[in-house]
């Protein structure tokens, strides 16, 4: 048979190698697997396509599917990527290995994720970060996990009705199966938490943790004064989900008193890719070090007395626990941290600070001239918002303006409910662009 | 590789004024409405480097490392195969880096039809009915099947199946996911050839078992032949099979799970279908059901409605198992690997698993005579040592990975499976070539010769690479994991 390119072997050496192992036809290798357990007819799959082919067959599916200018954020936001991110992250020395089991030749990955856990610590404030879980969404789920698996006897966990409906979503999912009580605390007629309704369900003393966002699912950044102190007096812990770009900017998770961080950090630096890869990351307090989830690198030094980095801390990791692991992650999303760490160093401390501060004026722009119009009324008047915000359309629904908004290129925001809107704003979108869905609202 | 070891942190090379980033001030107005305790107190201490800089860095880093285009990397369970360039380019396409999660299914038809595409193509080849691509790696695959078993068991009111069962020879995640999943776990023992006694599930299956996991090829690389006796056992007692399909690899062209008796199954898209592992991920892990499932696969769905001849998405279902995942997976790690089934098309899959199958045959039958070969037989994508033959000498299985190092190779996967003291599990892949496979195996001899004649400098190994035996006791006595602590 020719083999395809991808496989060496020819006809020549795969008669060598089947007699070295006493075999004439390869079938005979796998000769103890049942008869009527083996493929009964060829896979109903067309033959290989050239590179050539394949590129057309993509560009086809890929002609079929509308560019448009992007306002719609719930987690995922249309930053700006650097070239040079790409670029490194395709090394195929970075790109082509795995899980660093192996120190001596794993350095490169081992150093990077170092970094990025440095950096989720200097953004977090909190001391110690893990190597990265897989999303916003999952990390959420987790820190759920690990209040629970901190709290052993408790088995009750509060959920903010402000955390996204995609985070809640999962972390609902993990909650029903893993048998946790997840109440949801009511959110107040100005979109936060309700933090009285959160305290009373502190009485009867069996919650292990608390869940909250901050910026919200309505955009809102939330107060969360006095909420570690309530928390912390029955014994609760505070984890606090942001996405990774606004804490350049905003409160920190630790200044609140915040036990666990976790979040989306695909604003790092990640395109939005159609919703994937991002990265979770999560950080703890050092009292919890050895109750997170997940990979861990730190540095130790070598026979040589370099300073070098290998994965540590791995008594807590499900392969070592099996039955006994309250996570059952055993690896990270790996590139992703490089990217997300050349990402900051490439940006700084001041270039963070300008995105944000970039995206928050343009999105107050856009929120007073949305006002003006008079087809829409802000969601949640007066709330403080970072670079997203939730609008109430008046006499028209908010699919009509999706779809308009379609037919102009446009993605006018996503659909909260019948009449209302979440829009983002990044530093990409330019003065054109806003007015242009200014104007998109006033025709309608 | 460089010998030389390049040490900096990006940290080490930050100095103050330097930037990397230039962004478009729109001439906005300043807002400042944000109330000041809503704001950090002080600024985050992040790196400020250039641009020429940061390359420079990553590069240096990057020969640190040693991935599958550096070498040969025989670590077995992971399905290191090449990872073909044009996936790469097809999956950093503009337009998808472009395309918003939210963005109406009307306008992103074409990247809903390559997960359909995808999900047929995956159904095909495990011979299951429908597969959701949600999952994010091999152990969210497994927790999202098994999270859809405890969904099918519950809609038939079936609950009191609380357990279960998965061999003691497998992967650390099945039991780990399970559980997560809320499941306790019944573990059955593997015979001497590392398959399961038919006997010892038979007795431990009753009505409070959810589900038996199997792994087949299992750890050991062992075909469990009496799949069909097993799966009708544990059907007969009302339980689900589910299947590890992590190593897939040596069942394309040879068989399917869903022929196997399998109900759920997922697929490490990083292993089988040749996804770059990237250090750690993002990786996928896409879980497949029989008929009569589907209903219960997590939401996010691609469904395709034959009357308007679109596709959609459905983000709500009450037979559902609910959510997973925030979209719809890592979503490029998809296109990638649908790239690369259609570039191998059915034929070029159905040579992938025998010519895997050959390659760890054929160095396993070149060395059975210095490495204790614990289960004889034909293996299929890997097989197990258990450390060389002769103990006389002290070294190890550790020793001999170390010293493979030294010769330009990455390390088997080692003290995997638990069955074994000194396990040393080999998995060559099929893009292997036969020369690489004879480097090896004559490199492997070396070794076993080596341990015999000077072992000292076996065990000392490591001895050329340019760190060596790293004190993994100081790292977790004193942790040190981030830059603030060193």
């Amino acid at each position: 048979m020719n083999t395809h390119r991808y496989f060496p072997h020819t006809p020549q050496d795969i008669t060598r190698m089947l007699d070295r192992c006493g075999a004439t036809a390869l079938s005979d290798l796998w000769a103890d697997i049942p008869e009527e357990l083996r493929l009964k007819h060829p896979y109903d799959i067309p033959a290989g396509l050239s590179e050539d082919s394949l590129r057309a067959y993509f560009d086809a599916l890929m002609s079929d599917v509308k560019p448009l200018v992007c306002f719609a954020g719930n987690g995922f936001y249309d930053h700006y990527t650097p070239a040079v991110i790409q670029d490194i992250a395709r090394r195929s020395e970075f790109l082509t290995a795995y899980t660093p089991y192996q120190p001596e030749i794993s350095q490169g990955t081992l150093q990077y994720i170092f970094e990025y856990q440095s950096m989720i610590c200097e953004l977090t404030g909190l001391d110690v970060a893990n190597a990265s879980l897989y999303d916003g969404s999952t990390a959420t789920a987790e820190a759920m996990l690990m209040c629970v698996a901190a709290a052993r006897k408790r088995n009750r966990v509060l959920l903010s009705a402000t955390v996204n409906d995609a985070t809640r979503a999962v972390v609902a999912t993990y909650a029903r199966y893993h048998g946790i009580n997840l109440d949801i605390i009511p959110e107040t007629d100005l979109g936060v938490t309700d933090l009285e309704a959160m305290k009373k369900m502190l009485d009867k003393g069996d919650v292990a943790g608390a869940i909250f966002a901050s910026p919200n699912r309505h955009g809102i950044i939330e107060d969360f004064t006095g909420v570690a102190d309530a928390l912390h007096s029955s014994k609760s812990l505070m984890a606090l989900n942001t996405h990774a770009s606004a804490l350049g900017l905003l409160h920190t998770p630790a200044e609140w008193g915040a036990d666990i961080a976790i979040g989306e950090a695909q604003s790092l630096g990640m395109p939005v890719n159609f919703g994937g890869p991002g990265l979770g990351y999560m950080a703890v307090t050092k009292a919890l070090m050895r109750k997170m989830p997940g990979r861990v690198v730190g540095a130790t030094t070598d026979a040589n007395g370099q300073r070098v980095f290998v994965l540590t801390l791995q008594a807590r990791e499900q392969h070592i626990r099996r039955e006994k692991a309250t996570s059952n992650i055993c690896s990270n999303q790996g590139l992703m941290t490089l990217w997300a760490a050349a990402y900051l160093a490439l940006m700084g401390a001041e270039g963070l600070a300008e995105v944000n501060r970039l995206s928050h004026n343009g999105a107050c722009a856009l929120r007073k001239a949305l006002s003006d119009t008079g087809k829409v009324k802000d969601a949640f008047p007066g709330q403080p918002i970072l670079n997203e915000f939730e609008v109430e359309t008046i006499g028209i629904d908010a699919d009509a303006v999706i779809k308009a908004g379609i037919e102009q290129g446009i993605l006018a925001g996503v659909k909260t409910d019948d009449n209302r809107l979440l829009i983002a704003v990044t530093e990409r979108r330019t003065p054109e662009q806003i007015n242009r869905l200014v104007n998109l609202f006033k025709s309608l | 590789m460089n010998r030389t070891f390049y040490s900096s942190l990006i940290m080490d090379l930050s100095r103050a004024g330097r930037r990397g980033y230039a962004l478009d001030d729109h001439g906005f107005e300043n807002d400042n409405s944000i109330p000041g305790h809503l704001l950090r107190d002080s600024a985050p201490i992040l790196p400020q480097v250039d641009e020429p800089t940061l390359v420079r860095h990553y590069t240096n880093l990057s020969t640190n490392n040693f991935g599958v285009d550096t070498g040969f990397y025989p670590l077995g369970s992971c399905t290191m195969k090449y990872n073909p360039k044009i996936n790469e380019e097809i999956a950093s396409d503009r337009r998808i880096a472009a395309l918003h999660p939210c963005q109406p299914a009307e306008t992103v038809q074409g990247a809903l039809r390559a997960y359909d595409r995808l999900q047929h193509l995956l159904s095909e080849i495990g011979g299951m009915t429908r597969f959701t691509l949600n999952p994010y790696a091999g152990a969210h695959g497994e927790l999202t099947g098994l999270m859809i078993i405890h969904a099918y068991h519950d809609d038939h009111g079936d609950l009191k199946r609380t357990r279960v069962i998965v061999p003691d020879s497998a992967h650390g995640t099945n039991p780990a996911s399970a559980a997560v999943a809320g499941y306790s776990i019944v573990e059955v023992k593997s015979r001497h050839d590392g398959t399961i006694d038919p006997e010892d599930l038979k007795s431990k299956l009753d009505d409070t078992i959810a589900a038996v996991m199997m792994t087949n090829p299992n750890t050991v690389g062992m075909f469990e032949k009496n799949i069909p006796e097993i799966a009708r056992m544990a059907h007969e007692a009302g339980a689900l099979m589910y299947y590890d399909g992590a190593n897939l690899n040596p069942m394309l062209g040879v068989a399917r799970p869903g022929d196997m008796g399998f109900d759920v199954m997922h697929i490490n898209l990083h292993k089988t279908f040749s996804t770059p592992h990237g250090g750690g991920g993002p990786g996928a892990g896409p879980v497949g059901v029989r008929a009569g499932l589907e209903k219960y696969l997590p939401c996010p769905r691609v469904d395709f409605n034959t009357v308007s001849g679109m596709y959609e998405v459905v983000t709500d279902d009450k037979n559902s198992m609910g959510h997973i995942s925030s979209w719809l997976g890592n979503y490029t790690v998809e296109l990638k690997a649908l790239a690369y089934i259609l570039s191998l098309g059915g034929q070029g899959l159905a040579q992938a698993g025998p010519l895997a199958i050959l390659n760890a045959n054929y160095i396993k039958d070149s060395l059975s005579d210095l490495y204790l070969l614990p289960i004889e037989g034909r293996c299929k994508h890997e097989f197990v040592f258990d450390g060389l033959k002769d103990k006389s000498t002290g070294v190890t299985t550790l020793h001999v990975a170390k010293r493979l190092l030294d010769h330009g190779f990455h390390a088997p996967t080692i003290y995997f499976p638990l069955l074994f003291h000194e396990s040393l599990m080999i998995e060559p892949t099929e893009t292997e070539s036969p020369e690489t496979l004879d480097r090896f195996i004559a490199v492997m001899r070396e070794i076993a010769l080596e341990a015999a004649n000077d072992p000292d400098k076996v065990k000392d190994a490591p001895l050329y690479t340019p760190v060596r035996h790293p004190d993994d006791t100081e790292a977790a006595v004193n942790p040190r994991l981030n830059y603030r602590s060193l």
